[in-house]
């Protein structure tokens, strides 16, 4: 297995405990990442909203530089992974294609474009369709037997179904699949398949806060000792904003979020400290006490 | 005899209920039988009491809209073996976000309030009366065709994510009505409604969750109408707010260093004239950067350069 690393912004900032964990459990997988270095931010949805076509010029460049080097991309976020297969989705219609490849020539950097077959996958769905489950199961060496895991997916993995097209959106499996290999129990509740509230922290934050206090308290109340994200931005909100959510809510929560790769890695048998757990503003130490009763 | 399947159903009657409750009903299962024929077949068989609304039977009325295992549907369009497809059962519920009247019914007030809020009617050029009607290129109609075809059945502010925490936000279906008049080429009101939708509660409170594209029976697309409003509202350079801010500065940083800075971003979307706001996201900061979460030095790409020419020939294209 083998991809061109795509870790996008967050991972390499807010968030570094994602991206060092994650290139742990890939070598510990045999999972052979490339980091596209020179690849810009996958616009996440935003630079879009002004300028559709600069937003799919910079990713079809990205797409690439994964083309030339004849592997498919894998992301470790789900707003990048959904701004990046609507961006696909566009640029497999051959005169758009055309246009926007119009936009990279120039100066022999992008030399012939963008071709439209670049495949693209989250980790998430690395695990599932190219590892495999059972693959999985067996590379595990600590079952997180007693742990009870809230899984979050984040609405750019599911949402439209029609650009994504991996989970289904009304009843998604994959993460659930994922944490019953890990050995843990996947929790049911609704707002497994909601909004974290990221995109309006700054512009309605009450709303965006509300969210947040909404999954994690329900998720809770479901018994969760911990939810699991692919998303980096979800987990700006549930974790790092948790604090002022539980201010507006008035009442505590201290639900931990773990990313995706962390809860793998401690499957793995990678220690709380190699996986970046410490880095979390809401205390992570009862979820691998009760995971791995260190 | 015929298989049959489950369907667990919402029931409340607030004048002799105290509380909601589900009801099951073992339903036959043939052919291409949808949800609404399904409770068909429980009123008329079975439990006469249970009570929705419906009436075209072909997803034109907007009439059956219900919450179906999680997610809001039109329940004269969804075939019962597609949700055996991901489901053991069928699990039907009202519609989110509004109040139950009795078992499936909800009162549709909050829709029809909210729609009446945009102005949703054209406003042409009332001293320019023509003979004949006012004609519109087929191009021009493309340009708000999907956004036209709205029945009103109020399933995407079901599942509005949005509008589940803060009951101000316009909500889906009326902000794609509010795109439809101002994109429309013979609307003469359209920056009075740019600004209007730009207030509170407007098209900067979407939380670009996707549910309204995703449940939407006629392909409206909600949110990429709301998407389609904020860059008119960009383009026409009418208003300078957090909405405004985030989007500009956030394709302005990436043009900058390939890497989106998420310590200037933040900063530069609440302004740094606004005090208070940054005094707000202080201890936030704070809390991150004790825990390595705010790099000193932001990192770049190496060809940023090359990011800028491309920047510039979509710009000059245009
Ligand atoms: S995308 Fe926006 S309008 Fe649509 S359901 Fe989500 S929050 Fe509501
Ligand atoms: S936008 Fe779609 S889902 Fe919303 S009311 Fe109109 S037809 Fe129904
Ligand atoms: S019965 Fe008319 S839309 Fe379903």
């Amino acid at each position: 297995m083998k991809y061109a690393f795509f870790p996008g912004c967050v991972a390499k900032q807010t968030c570094p405990e994602l991206y060092h964990s994650t290139k742990k459990v890939a070598q510990a997988l045999n999972i052979d990442l490339v980091e596209l270095e020179n690849a810009a931010c996958s616009g996440a949805g935003v630079v879009s909203q002004q300028n559709e076509a600069l937003s799919d010029a910079l990713n079809a460049r990205t797409f690439a530089m994964a083309e030339k080097q004849a592997l498919p991309i894998m992301t470790i976020c789900s707003t990048c992974q959904g701004a990046f297969c609507r961006a696909n989705k566009r640029l497999r219609q051959e005169p758009y294609r055309d246009k926007i490849n119009g936009y990279l020539s120039g100066n022999g950097k992008n030399e012939g474009g963008y071709k439209g077959t670049t495949k693209i996958k989250h980790f998430l769905w690395a695990l599932v369709e190219d590892l495999g489950i059972e693959e999985l199961k067996k590379r595990v060496k600590r079952p997180l037997r007693n742990l009870k895991v809230a899984s979050f997916y984040g609405c750019h993995l599911l949402r439209p179904s029609d650009a994504l097209g991996f989970d289904n959106p009304d009843n998604p499996t994959s993460l659930e699949k994922v944490i019953d290999a890990l050995g843990a129990e996947p929790v049911d509740y609704d707002g497994r398949t909601r909004c974290c509230g990221f995109p309006i922290l700054l512009e309605n934050e009450n709303a965006s806060m509300a969210m947040v206090s909404k999954h994690t308290l329900e998720a809770k109340e479901k018994g969760s000792d911990c939810m699991v994200t692919p998303c980096p931005l979800c987990h700006l909100n549930l974790d790092v904003q948790q604090p002022n959510a539980e201010k507006i809510a008035r009442q505590k929560i201290g639900l931990p979020v773990l990313h995706l790769p962390q809860l793998v890695g401690l499957a793995l048998g990678f220690s709380e400290h190699e996986m970046g757990l410490h880095k979390h503003i809401v205390p992570t130490g009862r979820v691998v006490e009760k995971a791995i009763g260190s | 005899m015929a298989e049959h399947t489950t369907f667990k159903v919402f029931r409340y009657n607030p004048e002799t209920d105290s509380k909601p409750y589900f009801q099951s009903y073992q339903v036959p299962l043939q052919g291409g039988k949808t949800v609404l024929d399904g409770l068909n077949e429980i009123k008329g068989q079975q439990d006469g009491t249970l009570t929705y609304r419906m009436s075209c039977r072909s997803a034109i009325c907007g009439s059956c809209g219900m919450v179906v295992n999680g997610h809001s549907k039109l329940v004269c369009r969804l075939q019962i073996a597609e949700v055996l497809k991901n489901f053991d059962e069928v699990v039907i519920e009202p519609m989110r976000n509004f109040e139950v009247i009795r078992d499936l019914v909800v009162n549709m007030d909050r829709f029809w309030d909210k729609m009446d809020k945009v102005t949703p009617w054209l406003v042409a050029d009332e001293e320019n009366v023509p003979a004949t009607e006012r004609l519109q290129s087929p191009a021009d109609f493309n340009v708000i065709r999907d956004a036209s075809s709205c029945i009103m059945c109020g399933v995407c502010l079901s599942d509005c994510t949005s509008l589940e925490v803060d009951s101000n936000f316009l909500g889906p279906a009326a902000l794609a009505k509010a795109f439809r008049m101002a994109a429309d080429s013979r609307s003469v009101d359209r920056e009075e409604r740019l600004l209007e939708l730009s207030k509170e509660g407007g098209v900067w409170d979407c939380a670009r969750c996707y549910e309204c594209v995703q449940v939407c029976p006629k392909y409206v697309a909600p949110m990429e109408t709301i998407m389609k409003l904020r860059e008119m509202t960009l383009k026409a350079d009418l208003v300078d707010n957090r909405g405004t801010r985030h989007v500009e500065h956030f394709t302005e940083l990436v043009l900058d260093s390939g890497i989106l800075d998420e310590r200037r971003l933040p900063m530069k979307t609440v302004g740094l004239t606004d005090l208070k706001g940054m005094l707000h996201m202080a201890p936030t900061g704070l809390r991150m950067m004790l825990k390595g979460k705010m790099p000193l030095i932001h990192p770049h790409i190496k060809d940023v350069d090359e990011l800028q020419r491309i920047a510039h020939k979509v710009e000059e294209s245009k």
